[in-house]
């Protein structure tokens, strides 16, 4: 079977996720201004310990091979430790994304001593201005602090994740010898208009040229850095990237909020894409494989106002999410198009008046209602 | 250096699946995971599926596929597949056949 027909049967979805995304909790110790969750405040309806754990039943029954868990700050819950044992145990093996606040020495050593699971730090920055403008006083200090404690622990290569953003897209280079200095593994992902996204997308993101030097950038680094293939829409600018190349939303990956609900991807928090809920009868399991969402997402998808371009087999379109949060039609060019369709359509529906109120808002917000700086932890 | 067509030196191994390795069944065949190196492995045929599970019962790569009755031409494919399953370490040489 040829990588395309491959692809064109992971586009039916396949009988369990992939790569699941599992958002432990709304509340995170920062406010990032592009967090996808529009994270800060615990939400009151979030899933129990034992909740959590008949999910990890259930995803281990399915032969679920790893989880990425997220937030929110996972590391804020008081059951973290408990709920990624009882995991991997499970035979489900952690990835987990942190700013890395919470891992202090002793933390370390616990972290460095359990086996299948790997760190996400997240940095946005390779000096602290750049860094901290996005994420936070004090931030970029939290992250290395973490690192360093990581690598004084002797954990082995965690890794060290970057949303490119048209601050950070020039010090690509630096990030990789940062994380050479670590023995830890680069990966860099595409910043969306998710979330709090929503909001600073406009000014963050990468520019067109910008795009073309993150796809120069990833021909020439790639195959030593990970991107959780979230750059396919950069084909258009030449040879594949490596990666499947498609959209994997609802038919390879999913999210599972900190509530249970259930979305088509971790960048589309919003009705539209709510599939279900882990706590409904049938749980996790009927919702990925009966849920209407999810069976939508898996027949033929129209390329619509893309069909007559030439580059659509190389992009595919680009990202649901981020036609969905900038107002643009999921049938038709990405916002980002290398072409400069996206630009295009961008342009058109700032024109028109009523723009600004079609802009779809994210399902829900979690922001702290003042923001305080929060201290590192100690 | 000869020219004659030679059996693919993999039918000869004794392999098996490396113990840290698990098959999870898909319409397109398996997915296969490697819990240690974290590789995630498309299986694309199910006679790749059947012959992987079978490999730990057999002397060699070519008993385990005479023994799924997989038709001798398509030997040198398999032997192939085999082989970068082998560079991922998803399958590894038993050192008793």
């Amino acid at each position: 079977m040829s990588a395309d027909k491959l692809v064109a049967q992971l586009k039916t979805g396949l009988d369990a996720p992939i790569c699941l995304t599992w958002e432990l909790t709304y509340a995170c110790n920062l406010q990032c201004v592009h967090c996808l969750s529009s994270s800060g405040q615990r939400d009151e309806r979030e899933l129990s310990t034992a909740e959590a754990k008949q999910v990890l039943d259930q995803l281990r029954d399915l032969q679920v091979f790893y989880i990425n868990i997220g937030g929110g700050e996972p590391m804020v819950r008081r059951d973290f430790f408990e709920l990624v044992e009882y995991s991997v145990a499970s035979g489900i093996g952690v990835k987990f994304s942190t700013n890395g606040a919470f891992i202090d020495a002793e933390k370390a050593r616990r972290l460095a001593a359990m086996d299948y699971l790997d760190i996400q730090i997240s940095l946005d920055g390779v000096d602290a201005v750049t860094n901290d403008a996005v994420r936070g006083a004090g931030s970029y200090d939290m992250a290395r602090r973490a690192m360093d404690n990581l690598a004084a622990a002797n954990f082995g290569p965690f890794k060290i994740s970057v949303v490119v953003t048209r601050h950070n897209v020039s010090q690509l280079d630096e990030f990789k010898a940062l994380a050479d200095s670590y023995g830890a593994q680069l990966r860099i992902t595409r910043l969306r208009p998710s979330g709090r996204g929503v909001d600073s997308w406009g000014d963050l993101h990468p520019t067109n040229a910008q795009q073309r030097e993150i796809y120069d950038w990833l021909m020439a680094h790639g195959e030593n850095v990970l991107t959780g293939d979230s750059f396919f829409h950069l084909n258009a600018l030449g040879p594949a990237l490596p990666g499947l190349n498609m959209c994997g939303a609802g038919r390879v990956v999913c999210l599972i909020d900190p509530i249970g609900d259930v979305y088509a991807c971790p960048f589309v928090i919003h009705d539209e894409f709510r599939a279900g809920n882990v706590r409904d009868d049938g749980g996790f399991s009927k919702v990925w494989k009966q849920s209407d969402l999810f069976t939508s997402l898996r027949e033929p998808q129209s390329a619509g106002a893309c069909a007559s371009c030439g580059a659509f087999d190389a992009c595919q379109g680009g990202c649901m999410a981020a036609k969905f949060f900038t107002g643009l039609p999921l049938d038709g060019p990405d916002p980002e198009c290398v072409i400069g369709g996206g630009e295009a359509a961008l342009a058109e529906l700032a024109a028109a008046p009523v723009a600004v109120s079609l802009k779809p808002r994210p399902a829900m917000d979690h922001t702290k209602p003042t923001r305080h700086p929060t201290p590192a932890l100690t | 250096m000869s020219t004659e067509l030679i059996a693919h030196p993999l039918l000869g191994l004794a392999l098996e699946l490396h113990p840290q390795v698990a098959l999870r069944p898909e319409p397109f065949g398996a997915l296969a995971y490697h819990y240690g190196n974290r590789r995630l492995v498309f299986l694309q045929h199910a006679d790749m599926v059947r012959v992987s599970q079978a490999l730990a019962q057999h002397p060699t790569l070519a008993a385990a596929l005479a023994a799924c009755e997989v038709d001798e031409q398509r030997w040198p494919s398999f032997a192939k597949a085999f082989q970068s399953l082998l560079e991922s370490e998803v399958v590894v040489e038993r050192s008793q056949p």
